[in-house]
């Protein structure tokens, strides 16, 4: 089977490509990436162009841009244990339909994937029912307790392509320490959920003006920041690969930022919705707003954006983060925290393009090379010989966010009602067609 | 009249509405000096009590508020309730409507619940205590005695005293003195009082003598003793040293200072018996005008168009 895209805007800064151009996919790899030679071929006899054979499919991606399959390495397929929530099935669907090829799932599911046999049975279910890659991140400890180091190693030889208790953060310093250590011998990332539990205790939202006049528990931005600056400080000291996860403060930007100039062995991460929306989202308690980290203020979505544009976040991931309707119809504070992002990422870091905050080449660095360097994996590229994993994106194109339409089993999202622009209309994945 | 059909807090309301029913609640409280207490306002309607927290004076108050204006009254008791059962919150209140409720009176340990039951339901919502949030009749019948004793709130200088941060009377107060135009001070020690409020007009005191200077409403708020060991204050004793109030502090207000509490007291330690008991206290007051207040506000949410 070949897929003959044609005409399309090629955006792959794997290449530093960005030209008119065509993809040929062959047997599910990318055969060809070369520009259009006549932007009209002559069609042949059987009404095809440039020669293709009568089993090629041709895909007119004219006024579209292709650019490679994104990589979402922070999401929660909840599978295995909250299938309610979310399955592989529809956590994939919902990631191709948001055009992302690869995520990577956090291991905090029922039982935790703190064991090399929930990652294989991750690894399995994503290869019967997936429509995507699935890539496992392993706990860094057992039962996500902080206490114990999980089996790196062997989590690391199932499939793992980084390690985190996302969801907790590791507080006993000397555990990060060994976590960091250790993983060098598998050459893999320590992701930081950075949070000081002792800080932020109890916090259901943003600490400031606005928690106190809700009567909400704030969690201080110092206690993400507090965190961060431990975790470098510990990476400093290993040499491990840290990366840290969903960051929303300013002062986390100044931090890593600042760890960066020193050349500490760090990359980071931020998610759509804290460069997007404020603490604001909260007001008449909208737990559809509730996310840890919680949203902050007008300030820090500045200093994300800046912090996108200059470099130091290197990744925008999802934290892709589904629940039931009925768990989040409830007291705020009792609700679970968690925005359902897949399906709306790409518009909202859109956006981004469109203030001119990043080109659009930038912005697939961010979504799909970034993170498949940062997990060294053979991904976000339209590379000759890689999987064909491809997006076009119809840059054009208006629509209104509708909750209830989501393919994900999460409707819960605080972008409900907005009008984005820019969509994925085809992902391809291993040369497999999905279009909307 | 009312622009919402539920009460959920000061926040939500302007200024005439806030005076709306300080007046209306004026002409409740000479009913409630009659022979006969009881008008048939609302006759026909139901009020469903519906308390997550122990409490009894302020359910007591809703309770007699109701009943003086002939509306049938539920006490839902969480204890004996499906909750214990798992049942959800939302479950729980649309039960209570199903049941015909017209007024759900709720009081919840977690901010944001009368919210989300105003936004499900059809009944008039009307918060008794939120959280930390609110909690919108206390601090109305607080104003409703001001304004009877002081006859007048603008230009008063008012200094709420205790625990402001985990205190859902002190913001319902804030907002609602400051929006009548009273000068509001804080005063506590400084891990009780946010330094953010400041944004909200307000000025803060940690030091009890200082904010008590030329005071003419002093509204003392309780120490809930679970604060103790979690580390904003080390002890109740070493708190009441600092911000208790005592007959020689109280001397440093003005001479016709009156001094109001929401209850309950900790006699003792934030207040002493003789300050409580005494000539400027107006605590019991506070208790008889709560009740009319309430009338008001049902009274006037049943007047709300749909």
């Amino acid at each position: 089977m070949r897929i003959h895209i044609q005409n399309g805007r090629i955006i792959d800064p794997s290449q530093g490509l960005n030209t008119i151009g065509d993809i040929l996919i062959e047997d599910g790899k990318i055969k060809e990436v070369r520009e259009t030679i006549s932007p009209h071929p002559p069609l042949d006899k059987r009404g095809r162009r440039g020669g293709d054979s009568p089993d090629t499919r041709i895909i007119d991606a004219r006024d579209m841009i292709v650019i490679p399959g994104l990589v979402d390495m922070h999401v929660h397929l909840r599978e295995p244990g909250f299938e309610h929530k979310e399955t592989i099935k529809t956590g994939t669907m919902a990631a191709v339909k948001g055009g992302f090829t690869t995520v990577c799932c956090m291991p905090n599911t029922f039982p935790v994937n703190d064991n090399a046999s929930v990652t294989e049975f991750i690894k399995r279910k994503a290869s019967q029912e997936g429509y995507c890659a699935v890539l496992p991140i392993g706990a860094i400890t057992k039962g996500q307790k902080g206490e114990e180091l999980a089996e790196i190693g062997t989590m690391r030889k199932e499939g793992c392509v980084a390690f985190s208790d996302d969801g907790q953060p590791v507080m006993n310093s000397l555990i990060m320490r060994r976590a960091l250590e250790y993983s060098k011998a598998f050459n893999v990332p320590v992701i930081s959920h950075s949070e000081d539990l002792s800080l932020s205790e109890g916090g259901v939202m943003n600490e400031g003006l606005l928690s106190v006049t809700l009567g909400l528990r704030g969690s201080p931005a110092e206690a993400e920041q507090i965190m961060i600056f431990r975790d470098i400080v510990l990476a400093e000291l290993t040499g491990g690969k840290l990366h840290i996860a969903h960051v929303s403060t300013k002062g986390s930007v100044d931090v890593i930022r600042n760890a960066k100039k020193r050349g500490v062995h760090v990359t980071a991460e931020t998610c759509p919705h804290y460069f997007s929306i404020t603490e604001d989202a909260v007001k008449g308690y909208d737990t559809n707003a509730k996310v840890n980290p919680p949203l902050r203020t007008a300030q820090d979505v500045e200093a994300i954006k800046d912090g996108l544009r200059d470099g130091t976040i290197d990744v925008i991931a999802t934290d892709h983060a589904p629940h039931h309707r009925d768990e989040k119809l409830r007291e705020f504070d009792m609700a679970p925290s968690g925005i359902s992002g897949l399906e709306t990422a790409f518009s909202l870091s859109m956006r981004l393009v469109g203030s001119h905050i990043l080109t659009f080449s930038q912005l697939i660095e961010k979504m799909a090379l970034n993170p498949a360097r940062i997990l060294q994996i053979d991904k976000g590229t339209l590379g000759v010989g890689s999987d064909a994993d491809v997006v076009i994106i119809d840059e054009k194109k208006e629509y209104t966010v509708e909750s209830q339409k989501f393919i994900s089993k999460g409707k819960n999202t605080p972008f409900n009602g907005w009008g984005l622009r820019g969509m994925p209309v085809i992902t391809i994945y291993k040369g497999k067609v999905y279009e909307w | 009249m009312l622009n919402n059909k539920d009460l959920l807090g000061i926040k939500e309301l302007s200024v005439q509405e806030i005076n709306l029913i300080l007046d209306t609640a004026a002409g409740f409280k000479d009913v409630l000096g009659r022979d006969i207490k009881k008008v048939p306002a609302l006759r026909g309607k139901t009020t469903v009590n519906l308390f997550f927290e122990p409490s009894t004076r302020t359910r007591t108050s809703f309770e007699l508020a109701a009943k003086r204006l002939s509306t049938d009254v539920i006490n839902f008791s969480v204890p004996t309730s499906s909750v214990v059962k798992g049942e959800s919150l939302i479950d729980t209140a649309l039960t209570v409507q199903a049941l015909g409720a017209d007024f759900i009176i709720i009081r919840h340990a977690s901010s944001g619940v009368p919210h989300l039951l105003a936004k499900n339901l059809n009944a008039s919502v009307i918060n008794a205590g939120d959280g930390t949030n609110e909690h919108p009749t206390q601090a109305l019948l607080d104003a409703f005695t001001i304004q009877e004793k002081k006859r007048k709130i603008a230009g008063l200088e008012i200094a709420i005293v205790g625990d402001i941060m985990h205190s859902r009377v002190a913001k319902s107060n804030i907002y609602c003195l400051t929006a009548l135009g009273a000068r509001v001070r804080l005063i506590g020690p400084p891990t009780l009082i946010p330094e953010n409020l400041k944004a909200m007009g307000v000025s803060l005191f940690h030091n009890m003598e200082d904010g008590l200077r030329g005071v003419d409403v002093l509204i003392m708020l309780r120490i809930q003793m679970e604060r103790q060991g979690k580390g904003f204050f080390p002890s109740t004793d070493e708190y009441s040293k600092n911000w208790g109030l005592t007959p020689e502090r109280l001397c440093l207000a003005k001479e016709d200072v009156i001094v109001m509490h929401p209850g309950p007291m900790n006699r003792g330690i934030e207040i002493v018996s003789e300050i409580a008991d005494g000539p400027r206290s107006v605590i019991l007051e506070q208790v008889t005008n709560g009740i009319a207040v309430r009338m008001s506000v049902m009274y006037l949410l049943s007047g709300v168009k749909r």
